[in-house]
């Protein structure tokens, strides 16, 4: 039995709802947003990640309708959204600072826009109930906003937000208020509610671990332009530049020239070192420069030579960092590149494997790294 | 806890003794029996009574009141309106010229303000009087107001009102649902300010009304270049006692608003 | 468009009730006195067309402000202004800032209600402070009646109708607006910043100059700009408190108006007198911007 996979992106018959096409946003000489394209498909958790000032508020700003594009067309389910009014959209945001009206209780904050629509009463409590019950607020329906901890706010601008039923949701950094603990509980809350709900949710953050946790796609965003767009795995595990390699999760960054041998690629990178050995799909040219990326936790560290290694170097132990859970082993060869390795804790440490200045050799297979252009 | 210092509580005691005995004092000889104000001869309202019966002085402090009102409502109707455009609207074409008539008329001299508005008057040959006095208090207490809400709108969360436009507000909509409830004590404390400042006037009044019109300050002020009154006295105890009522109450109320603030945040801190 | 209403609106009216009228207190004071109404000449006669704008530009002139430089009063009004507000400022300060520092330093519960203490005053009607100390100073008021009851003078001391009296009226008056930039310059202070101070070795004493007066800076020169500027205009204090040889630029305007109704010398004396307040205003306005620059 195949197991039905959610991927519209790999549909071609798939209709977007939104699509960004050549999207370009202005602010004087600063360029936001540089002839950007990209589909978004229904029911998608679509992440957008990056540093501050990379534009992807400015993007969903331009969602929202708070921003026009200066070039190029944004449309939502097929329809040009530039002369919509924000108020006439069927997309909501979910504010970074929640902007929960002060003076409003929890209910009326979560009836505002259900109001505005001219609702008819009884079907509008019934909808703000049903909202209060999917966000577990029913016991704070009558609080102000101030009469409730940082928690509940943020589930109050959740329901707020989705109590109209839009096609849409944005979400601003919508958990970066909240400490680390609440932060992971809250993440798998908003993946369920999406997945009851049905609704798209476009999300901006700048954790990647959020991105990669909630995400069905992420965007990677750097100076107003998507560097790459992929599922979580496809991002951590075959990223397509050294930017987004060393933006997600922690990397060892080596740099040479290779030539291909059959189907394997190999790489010089320093005197007296063996060459590094690995498998791609992407065509290089011969002694052409390139970097290889190598996670930590796909380095191997021994204390003899391993026997059939595909990759085998020798080092010095510089640094051991204790994490709990892993430990990050910095190993120093003798050309004086570092390289990160990790092993998992599953024993208690009452005797450590390694310890400072040891002697080690380090491993890893002909498929554990990727070969990147730039 | 920390104490008073010897010093510091020296330094407080003259102080307050410097701002209120000269109070104080006159409160007590508004009480004397005496028409001198400078011999004691006993306890006595006979004073207030004489006020009471003073019919031009009733009617300045109606005219008074009068315009206070109509000048520090229209006041704070254009302030707020000025706030929001130096706020909000962004840039437009004179907005320099814009921000300097607003914050002009705080560092004009009276005297200068009343000069000004008087020639306008007479240029236009408009009867002076009620109306006069009311477009030039509403003028320079439209830029105390709008200088108020406009340091409440600049710490205002803009995403409130951008919730609002998300929700399915219109602009206007967004303003008077969100944006006017929250700042609605600055607009208040502008209308409170407004209206002091109206009430407290004499230069430009002065300046600009006719002899239709004659306010309480006026009143006052032509009484008390004749040197000190007793009736004066019992009518500054009647207005300092109104203020005194007034501000002791008004700082009571945002007393206690903002304990019970502090105690429902706590109350959300501890449920979380 | 609900945002061009929304400007209009405050606008006109300023323009309206605000720059017009000053330009024709400009206007007037380039013109001259005359026997009519009202009572200056040239009048602008639209009727006439361009003939008539230009008659009417070519009868302005400098005279009135060439006047201001030879008659004495003048200049001499102006000057006096300035010292007077110069001293009553230093005055102000001087009383303003021990009590600021104690309200500052008092009992963190005692802070609310001291600085109730020091506006309750300003909601008060201006004019029967004023009027308070004509009681007080007068020849037979509270202050001699108690002074030779205590036998420190045998005779009353001549206080009101002088610039002694002025300085008092000021010093009451516009304490509050010394008081409270200095109080929330102090407040603002970092208490653990004399802890390290004496820490480091200072006395009490020096760690006062060396720490909390610059840190105060700012309030103190906001406090003396706002007691120093209202007060060159000021009109009300000399009237009531001082006397035939108190000289202030605001009384010399109202006189020369109400009494002499000349209104185009009235009138360049008003201009004199902005353009006095400009460079106060100004140093004000870049002090302000300073702070706030501090703060970030």
């Amino acid at each position: 039995m195949a197991l039905d996979v959610f991927a519209p992106w790999d549909d071609p018959d798939a209709k977007p709802l939104i699509q960004f096409k050549n999207v370009t946003k202005r602010f004087g000489d600063f360029t936001a947003i540089d002839d950007l394209t990209v589909d978004i498909f229904e029911k998608e958790f679509f992440a957008l990640l990056g540093p501050s000032g990379c534009g992807k508020t400015t993007m969903m700003r331009m969602l929202a309708g708070f921003e026009t594009p200066s070039d190029g067309t944004i449309l939502l389910s097929g329809q040009d959204m530039a002369p919509v009014p924000p108020n006439q959209r069927a997309v909501n945001m979910m504010f970074q600072s929640y902007a929960l009206f002060p003076h409003l209780s929890v209910w009326e904050n979560i009836a505002f826009g259900l109001r505005r629509d001219k609702m008819p009463k009884d079907e509008m409590g019934a909808r703000v109930d049903e909202m209060l019950r999917l966000t577990r607020l029913e016991k704070f329906a009558r609080r102000k906003p101030h009469q409730i901890s940082g928690g509940q706010r943020q589930r109050v601008a959740l329901a707020r937000s989705l109590a109209k039923a839009p096609k849409l949701l944005l979400l601003d950094e919508p958990l970066g208020a909240l400490d680390k603990k609440l932060r992971q509980e809250t993440q798998f809350e908003l993946m369920d509610i999406q997945e009851s709900t049905g609704t798209t949710f476009v999300i901006v953050t700048h954790d990647q671990e959020e991105a990669m946790t909630v995400a069905s796609r992420v965007a990677v965003m750097d100076h107003g332009k998507i560097v790459q767009v992929a599922t979580p795995d496809a991002i951590y595990e075959a990223p397509n530049s050294t930017y987004v390699a060393d933006f997600i999760g922690d990397v060892n960054m080596i740099t040479g020239t290779v030539r291909a041998e059959g189907a394997q690629l190999r790489m010089t990178w320093a005197e007296g070192q063996p060459e590094i050995v690995g498998e791609t799909s992407k065509t290089f040219g011969k002694d052409q420069s390139v970097h290889f990326a190598i996670r930590p936790e796909k380095v191997s560290i021994s204390a003899e030579k391993p026997v059939d290694a595909a990759n085998a170097v020798q080092g010095q132990v510089l640094d051991i960092a204790y994490l709990g859970n892993i430990s990050t082993y910095h190993v120093q060869l003798p050309g004086g590149q570092v390289i990160k390795a990790q092993t998992a804790n599953n024993r208690r440490i009452s005797r450590r494997s390694f310890t400072w200045e040891d002697s080690v050799w380090l491993s890893w297979t002909a498929t554990a790294g990727v070969f990147l252009e730039q | 806890m920390r104490r008073f210092s010897w010093f510091n509580a020296t330094a407080l005691t003259l102080g307050f003794a410097f701002l209120y005995v000269p109070m104080i004092i006159l409160i007590v000889y508004s009480f004397n029996k005496s028409k001198l104000v400078t011999v004691w001869a006993g306890f006595s309202t006979k004073w207030y009574g004489e006020l009471l019966s003073n019919q031009a002085m009733l009617d300045a402090a109606w005219v008074t009141l009068k315009v206070a009102v109509i000048s520090s409502s229209i006041a704070t109707i254009l302030g707020t309106m000025a706030a929001y455009v130096m706020v909000r609207a962004g840039r437009f074409h004179g907005r320099t010229l814009f921000s300097g008539m607003i914050y002009a008329p705080l560092v004009m001299p009276e005297v200068i303000t009343g000069l000004s508005l008087l020639l306008l008057f007479i240029g236009l040959n408009v009867d002076r009087g009620v109306g006069t006095i009311v477009l030039a208090h509403t003028t320079f207490a439209m830029c105390y107001v709008s200088v108020v809400v406009s340091s409440r709108l600049v710490s205002f969360d803009q995403s409130l009102e951008e919730a609002a436009l998300d929700l399915g507000c219109s602009p206007f909509q967004a303003f008077r649902l969100v944006t006017l409830p929250i700042i609605a004590p600055a607009v208040i404390s502008g209308w409170l300010l407004a209206f002091t400042l109206s009430l407290d006037d004499l230069v430009i009044a002065s300046f600009t009304s006719g002899p239709a019109a004659t306010t309480l300050p006026m009143k006052i002020w032509s009484s008390v270049r004749l040197g000190v009154s007793p009736e004066i006295n019992a009518l500054s105890t009647i207005m300092i006692a109104l203020v005194t009522v007034g501000v002791i109450t008004a700082s009571l109320i945002t007393k206690q608003q903002a304990v019970r603030q502090r105690r429902e945040e706590q109350a959300a801190d501890r449920v979380s | 468009m609900r945002r061009i209403a929304l400007i209009l609106v405050p606008y006109l009216w300023l323009l309206a009730l605000f720059l017009v009228p000053f330009a024709i207190v400009l206007k007037i004071s380039l013109s001259d006195l005359a026997m009519s109404i009202p009572p200056y000449t040239p009048q602008l006669d639209l009727a006439a067309g361009w003939e008539g704008i230009k008659a009417f530009f070519s009868q302005l002139d400098l005279e009135n402000y060439i006047w201001l430089t030879q008659d004495e009063l003048y200049w001499k009004a102006y000057l006096s202004s300035l010292k007077i507000s110069l001293i009553a400022t230093a005055l102000t300060l001087l009383v303003g800032y021990p009590m600021a520092y104690g309200m500052a330093r008092a009992p963190e519960e005692w802070r609310p209600m001291l600085l109730m203490l020091v506006i309750l005053p300003f909601w008060t009607s201006f004019l029967i402070r004023v009027y308070a100390w004509m009681g007080i100073l007068a020849k037979e008021g509270v202050l001699n009646q108690f002074l030779m009851w205590l036998g420190v003078v045998s005779e009353p001391l001549v206080i009101l109708n002088t610039n002694i009296a002025v300085y008092i009226g000021i010093v009451y008056t516009y304490l509050p607006f010394m008081i409270l930039p200095i109080y929330a310059s102090l407040d603002r202070m970092d208490n653990s910043l004399l802890e390290a101070a004496e820490d480091l070795g200072c006395s009490r004493f020096s760690a006062f100059w060396l720490i909390t007066a610059p840190l105060s800076k700012q309030g103190v020169i906001a406090g003396c700009f706002l007691v120093f500027i209202p007060v060159i205009g000021e009109f009300v204090i000399p009237s009531l408190l001082g006397g035939s040889k108190t000289l202030m630029i605001g009384k010399v305007l109202w006189d020369e108006f109400f009494s002499n109704r000349d209104w185009p010398v009235a009138s360049a004396v008003a201009v004199v007198l902005l353009l006095i307040l400009i460079i106060p205003i100004i140093l004000f306005q870049r002090n302000e911007q300073k702070q706030r620059e501090a703060e970030g």
